[in-house]
């Protein structure tokens, strides 16, 4: 595994998500920057997924259930070759297969419409028991943000994956500390994330997630032998890569200029 | 209506192995059968409705047939959005079976009361309505679901309903079943409303009307075809469900009727009324409560078709 081919992929995948959000003048640009990391890993480093082949009812499911950092799932699976890029240019123009949420199917590799926090971690128990049921060894992973483990849904999943000692199934949650308004651990008592879901009784990990090895060990260790679902609470930073966008919450909805796309391309390295 | 609905479900999932129950944690003893024959195919999802709806989804997305089950109000109203989103924007087949339609569990209380879900569910694209009139329907209902491979609620009643078929019927979606013939009004019964609307039938035949009486089992798709002609040859259409008169049968016909010509006939729409029962009392009392027994039912019907008989009527 080349970790430094995986980092720059992401960069590049960053520059991407920056321009799509200059040119669609479209918001939550913090919240993507924050999970680019993640999927990099998961799509270079950890799932067996054909690109040419995404309907194959045995590969491994992505489930990107923070849906409002949709340019991230789009510009990881366009980079990674699911849809051309002349498509993922279209991103949230009329008429576009590409709206600021997924919709059902909108481009090969899209396993889930999200963008109702709370429904992901639970469609993705289905996708697992299925996989049990019908004797396939598939896994399943469930990208989330911290604002969403406001919702209680998430919480009865939490409970009903591990009476189901359901191996094949991560969770893997986006902490960057900021929700749409505020500290995610102010407006509701996270801390301790970590803890909260080890007591629901899930195998849990906590990393950087920004370090693409401790990701790519982490993921790839899946199912890790607890015979228990895996919560992955990955440390990040809202909006990161960027050095005038990190931990500043305002670009939750702030568009940038173009002005300040170039200085992010020059700090991504991209110029 | 319930036990039927398990004797079906052991019969169907032998029959196709993509079949999967969930229930929210009732239905205790119920399915002890379907437990022992499909151990690996049976989830209790405890009382996590919202859960359980998006996990049924998933399944679904990945080739298998869920059966989510629980009280009516729970698998509806509760977990709406799940429905919304999950199964009815994705489009895949879920199979949601309320039991305790309306006020079948009055006694409980309004939290579980259910006068809301039809008007809700039949909202949504995609979904299919069937409210069954007895338990032969409701067998024939799970059947027509599992051959359609889109999102579709079953709405049951609860135990021991009187039947009103005599085995399986000729059993289509979106086609209503005329279940006795007449020729001065027509009575639409969606669900377990049923046998009181036949008894109120006869209730009007002695008053000297003849009543057509249609189970109008699936309130979406709407049977147009049996609506245009039960439009044009009656005098009086009502609707009669144990829901809402908001949205349900009756709104939906109603919503049919205004998009036509005037129709020869005038709808009567008969149902709970809007507002919550607050009173204590099982399903016989919370029906003469609403006007939902035979005799409030018939009389309704008789005082409305006074007003536009052709020639006088006396009872």
């Amino acid at each position: 595994m080349d970790i430094a081919h995986l980092e720059a992929t992401a960069r590049k995948i960053r520059g991407k998500i920056i321009e799509l959000s200059h040119k669609a003048r479209t918001a939550h640009l913090g919240s993507s920057l924050s999970c680019t990391d993640l999927l990099v890993a998961a799509y270079w480093g950890t799932l067996k997924i054909d690109p040419k082949d995404s309907e194959n009812p045995d590969r491994d499911r992505l489930i990107f259930s923070k849906g409002h950092a949709a340019t991230t799932l789009y510009a990881t699976l366009a980079e990674a070759g699911f849809f051309p890029q002349e498509l993922l240019d279209t991103y949230a123009e009329p008429g576009s297969k590409l709206p600021e949420h997924p919709s059902v199917k909108c481009v090969p590799g899209v396993e889930l419409a999200t963008g109702s926090l709370g429904h992901g971690l639970s469609v993705g128990i289905g996708m697992a028991l299925a996989g049990r049921i019908q004797k396939r060894s598939y896994r399943v992973f469930v990208v989330m943000s911290d604002g969403e483990c406001n919702e209680g849904s998430v919480w009865e999943a939490a409970m009903f994956a591990p009476a189901q000692k359901l191996d094949n199934l991560v969770a893997i949650i986006d902490y960057n500390k900021w929700q749409a308004t505020g500290r995610s651990n102010e407006i509701m008592a996270l801390h301790p994330l970590k803890e909260k879901w080890e007591a629901f009784g899930w195998s849990t990990y906590e990393l950087d997630g920004h370090d693409m090895k401790a990701l790519v060990d982490t993921l790839r260790n899946v199912p890790d032998g607890s015979g228990k679902p895996v919560a992955i609470v990955a440390h990040t930073v809202k909006g990161k890569g960027v050095s005038f966008m990190e931990d500043d919450n305002n670009w939750h909805y702030r568009v940038p200029n173009a002005e300040e796309v170039e200085k992010a391309k020059v700090e991504l390295q991209l110029v | 209506m319930r036990n039927e609905f398990a004797a079906e479900l052991n019969e169907i999932a032998a029959e196709d192995e993509r079949v999967v129950l969930l229930s929210g944690d009732i239905g205790n003893r119920l399915f002890d059968k379907y437990k022992d024959r499909f151990p690996e195919r049976f989830y209790n999802c405890g009382v996590a409705e919202a859960n359980m709806m998006s996990v049924a989804a998933g399944m679904a997305m990945s080739g298998l047939r869920p059966i989510t089950y629980t009280i009516t109000p729970f698998t509806t109203t509760r977990c709406f959005e799940q429905i919304r989103v999950d199964v009815c924007y994705h489009n895949v087949p879920v199979i949601i079976v309320g039991v305790g339609a309306g006020l079948s569990y009055a006694g409980n209380g309004a939290t579980h009361h259910s006068c809301e879900d039809i008007a809700l569910l039949r909202m949504l694209p995609n979904m299919t309505v069937i409210c069954p009139g007895d338990a032969w329907e409701v067998r024939s209902a799970m059947r027509a679901c599992l051959q359609q491979n889109g999102p579709a609620y079953i709405r049951m009643g609860k135990k021991g309903e009187p039947l009103v078929h005599q085995g399986m019927p000729e059993f289509e979606i979106g086609k209503g079943i005329v279940m006795r013939q007449g020729s001065d009004v027509c009575l639409l019964s969606t669900g377990n409303m049923l046998p009181n609307v036949l008894q109120a039938a006869d209730e009007l035949s002695k008053q000297g009307v003849s009543a057509q009486v249609v189970s109008f089992h699936t309130v979406k798709p709407l049977d147009g075809e049996l609506l245009a002609q039960a439009f044009s040859q009656f005098g009086l259409v009502a609707t009669i469900e144990e829901h809402s008169i908001i949205g349900g049968l009756g709104g939906a016909v109603a919503e049919w009727l205004s998009d036509r010509a005037p129709q020869k006939a005038r709808l009567l729409r008969i149902g709970v009324a809007d507002k919550f029962l607050h009173e204590a009392g099982e399903q016989e009392y919370a029906r003469e409560y609403f006007g939902l027994t035979p005799e409030a039912i018939a009389h309704k019907t008789f005082q409305m078709y006074q007003t536009i008989a052709p020639q006088p009527v006396t009872a």
